[in-house]
């Protein structure tokens, strides 16, 4: 990886990152008080953070030949099996068990609530356990 | 019915602003780079440094686990950034318990992985990209979710 491309990477998390805390999402309390029906903050930053994505997926590519550090534009991989099904419904039990998903888990650390690191240790071993039952 | 009365207690600004921030933190990694930056991928393609079993080893994980960390660290780093920039008072922290923080956790990390994607991966990312699939997802996640946090965690938190 280049040192360019890394640099972004890093910049674009950092963005993510910001966003995340903005937002409070790093909040579980004000993510469980969505999923509890007292405040639709949640709908707002995800159609903002939707719209300002599906405006660079769609144009982007029709703009430019390729990303501006090089190599092609991909794809978000998508299919709806089985799996999909049980994964999202499964998903959808943790993270309303907690009001933590992946993104604001690991965004949450830099804000100093270091509680957090129990969420990312069991997301770590639900992917390790999910990766290790596929192989069989 | 009070959310229909009072839909943001809050205020709602910081949650279309930080929305907007988030998808172009997106955005600038599809520019730049043309990456997908969803985020529950990073939980197993890290395994990959450590565990060598075939699933670990596939290369979706292994070509793209060094950028996947990064941008995770670059998370880290923006959430830093927005404390310091707030005066770097009291760090953040939450009510909900350790164990239940482990446990959740676990259950949202298996599922993530194997319904390929989170909140970001199916949320942003593939309702992004107009993808049917994604959109059921987050339908699917969304229901659980709200049946979840009013039914059990409403009594422990």
């Amino acid at each position: 990886m280049s040192f360019a491309k890394g640099l972004a990477t890093l910049a674009a998390g950092a963005l993510f990152g910001f966003g995340l805390a903005l937002s409070s999402m790093i909040r579980p309390e004000v993510v469980l008080s969505f999923l509890q029906g007292r405040d639709l903050g949640l709908a707002l930053v995800m159609g903002g953070g939707v719209a300002v994505t599906l405006l660079a997926y769609k144009l982007l590519p029709r703009l430019l030949q390729r990303p501006l550090l090089g190599g092609s534009f991909g794809v978000h991989p998508s299919s709806w099996n089985r799996d999909t099904l049980r994964g999202a419904a499964l998903f959808g039990v943790g993270w309303g068990l907690t009001g933590v998903c992946p993104g604001p888990a690991i965004a949450g650390l830099g804000a100093g609530n270091l509680s957090l690191l129990w969420a990312v240790a069991g997301m770590a071993l639900g992917a390790l356990v999910q990766g290790w039952r596929a192989d069989r | 019915m009070s959310i229909l009365q009072t839909p943001f207690p809050v205020g709602w600004q910081h949650y279309l602003l930080g929305g907007l921030c988030l998808g172009a933190g997106v955005a600038l990694l599809f520019l730049f780079t043309g990456r997908i930056g969803s985020m529950s991928t990073v939980f197993s393609s890290t395994w990959s440094y450590v565990v060598r079993r075939p699933f670990f080893q596939q290369a979706r994980l292994v070509d793209t686990r060094g950028w996947r960390l990064l941008y995770a660290l670059g998370l880290i780093l923006g959430a830093l950034a927005w404390w310091l920039w707030r005066g770097a008072g009291v760090a953040e922290g939450t009510q909900v318990p350790w164990w239940l923080l482990l446990a959740g956790g676990f259950v949202a990390g298996y599922g993530a992985r194997l319904g390929n994607g989170c909140t970001s991966g199916h949320g942003i990312c593939g309702l992004g990209s107009l993808q049917w699939p994604s959109a059921l997802a987050v339908l699917t996640f969304m229901a659980t979710a709200f049946i979840t946090a009013n039914l059990v965690t409403r009594w422990i938190v």
